[in-house]
């Protein structure tokens, strides 16, 4: 397998996993439950959600570690096994794939504010990316992805202190914005421009957004990406506002709807297509198979699709 | 411009510095604690309420709003207890069991303080029989919930059932809001409302209790 700077240098769209969190609830995950102990108590549901998306057709495969960084996982009493958390869930995807495709170290946000709005210092927040960003490296991730970020700052932080630990990982880095009369923003106030030009600046690789609000908010978040950045763009959205259905949430947007958008993002220049809460390997399926239909036959060769 | 429309203004910018010092001079100017309160402080954090709804400005300039209120109400509390003015309503508030997410509760907690309400915060991951201790032991207009997690939701329900069980429903009104949720599933599990935000939770539970 090439090393993934490369793969993401050459032409055509690339191809991430879909929702976790949604699989390990349908997967005996509680309400309120650490997703992260999971890494600790439950590797094979990890390495079983991971092969099911290679099997789908995902070349980026992401680990269990959103809520992996120690002040999230403080929470729950788990801060100090920090390293396990995060070394076991890049291994239990690492068994899974092998060298079939990437891994990617996720880290979410701190679930803090930061001062002066909040009370948590900045050198509090980088050292708690900085520990679990060791430990998904340590443990080696093809690349690391800071995602779900709302305030710029916390953001910049993430990609920094991913940066100080290699100067070679390659750092992705997503945000989620609103759909505002004004455009697109932050629930902290960033618009897609600001979050273009300080992701950049601190140094991440690939730039976009994930989660929100449906698919169709995202083909505009794009465009407007692109207006505001050279780097290549990743966008995974989730599978639209859940809706109740006998009590029980059921995400709207279809494999088949979502794939469709995912062919007007791909059209557009967008490098990176996943899916965020309520997608599943059904959806991922659907977008490798609207990507390998859009493949110009004349074009570019790219490595098959795993089987 | 007015001692009270300064007073307003500061707290607009997050200015509790200001806040603080106009709070004192507009009762050492002899006005009246409960015209400084509802057309000083509310007054402004209404407008925040209102800009924040309508995007015009987002979470950062909220929490120092909030920041400012609270510094005034520090001075303007004494007073108000002295001179016997109650908050319009007590609300009990927190997010439910199994759910570790406060940052749209937390604005909820500020946008009622800053509408004159007292609020009981009981924080997250809070038990059905927290929240109706809680409701009981102080007497509480209002039980409002919060929920990220489409996981959690159903505690919403076991809330509800067991201020039933122990007589306080329709004394004490329910209200939820987070944002999985929807008006349907208040409607569905018995709850007086749904509340979309903070802005709307203020109207929501001034109009349940009989105060707009």
């Amino acid at each position: 397998m090439q090393p993934f700077r490369e793969r993401l240098a050459r032409p055509g769209v690339l191809l991430a996993d879909g929702a976790i969190g949604t699989l390990l609830l349908q997967r005996g995950l509680k309400a309120g439950e650490c997703p992260e102990r999971m890494s600790l108590e439950r590797t094979e549901v990890l390495e079983e959600i991971a092969r099911s998306y290679l099997e789908a057709g995902a070349e980026i495969l992401q680990t269990n570690t959103f809520g992996g960084s120690p002040l999230k996982l403080a929470a729950y009493g788990l801060d100090g096994r920090t390293e396990e958390v995060n070394a076991r869930a890049v291994a239990a995807v690492r068994r899974a794939v092998g060298d079939r495709a990437y891994v990617c170290g996720s880290c979410g946000p701190s679930g803090r504010i930061l001062e002066p709005y909040g009370d948590a210092s900045a050198e509090l927040v980088s050292d708690s990316f900085r520990r679990q960003m060791k430990a998904l490296i340590a443990e080696g991730v093809d690349l690391i992805c800071v995602e779900t970020m709302t305030d710029l700052s916390e953001a910049v932080l993430a990609v920094r202190a991913a940066r100080s630990l290699s100067a070679s990982v390659p750092v992705c880095a997503t945000m989620t914005f609103d759909s505002t009369p004004r455009g697109f923003f932050t629930i902290m106030g960033t618009s897609i421009e600001q979050a273009a030009g300080g992701l950049d600046g601190a140094g991440a690789d690939i730039i976009g957004s994930n989660c929100g609000n449906g698919i169709e908010n995202m083909i505009s978040i794009a465009r407007e990406f692109l207006k505001h950045t050279t780097l290549p763009i990743l966008i995974q959205s989730n599978a639209g506002i859940p809706k109740l259905k006998d009590g029980v949430p059921v995400f709207p947007e279809s494999p088949e709807f979502m794939a469709e958008k995912g062919r007007a993002m791909a059209a557009m220049g967008v490098k990176i297509l996943g899916g965020c809460c309520g997608t599943t390997p059904g959806h991922i399926a659907a977008m490798r198979r609207m990507i390998d239909a859009s493949r110009r036959p004349d074009g570019p060769s790219r490595a098959t699709p795993p089987a | 411009m007015g001692i009270i429309q300064e007073l307003s203004e500061s707290l607009q910018r997050g200015d509790a510095g200001k806040v603080a010092e106009l709070t004192r001079r507009a009762i050492d100017g002899g006005l009246d604690t409960k015209t400084i309160l509802d057309d000083g402080l509310i007054a402004g954090m209404s407008v925040v309420g209102e800009r924040f709804k309508s995007h015009e400005i987002f979470l950062p300039d909220v929490l120092l709003a909030a920041r400012a209120m609270v510094a005034g109400m520090e001075i303007l509390k004494p007073l108000l207890v002295r001179e016997g003015i109650p908050a319009i309503g007590k609300v009990v508030i927190g997010t439910v069991q199994g759910d570790l997410h406060d940052i749209g509760k937390n604005l909820v907690a500020i946008m009622l303080k800053g509408a004159g309400f007292e609020v009981i915060d009981l924080g997250n991951d809070v038990s059905p029989q927290r929240f109706l201790d809680a409701a009981q032991k102080e007497n509480a207009h209002v039980i409002g919930m919060s929920a990220l997690l489409t996981t959690t939701m159903p505690v919403m329900k076991a809330v509800v059932d067991l201020a039933k069980e122990r007589g306080v429903h329709g004394r004490t009104r329910i209200i939820v809001g987070g944002a999985p949720l929807s008006a349907d599933y208040a409607r569905e599990i018995g709850a007086d409302a749904y509340c979309f935000d903070g802005t709307s939770a203020v109207e929501c539970v001034k109009k349940l209790l009989g105060r707009s």
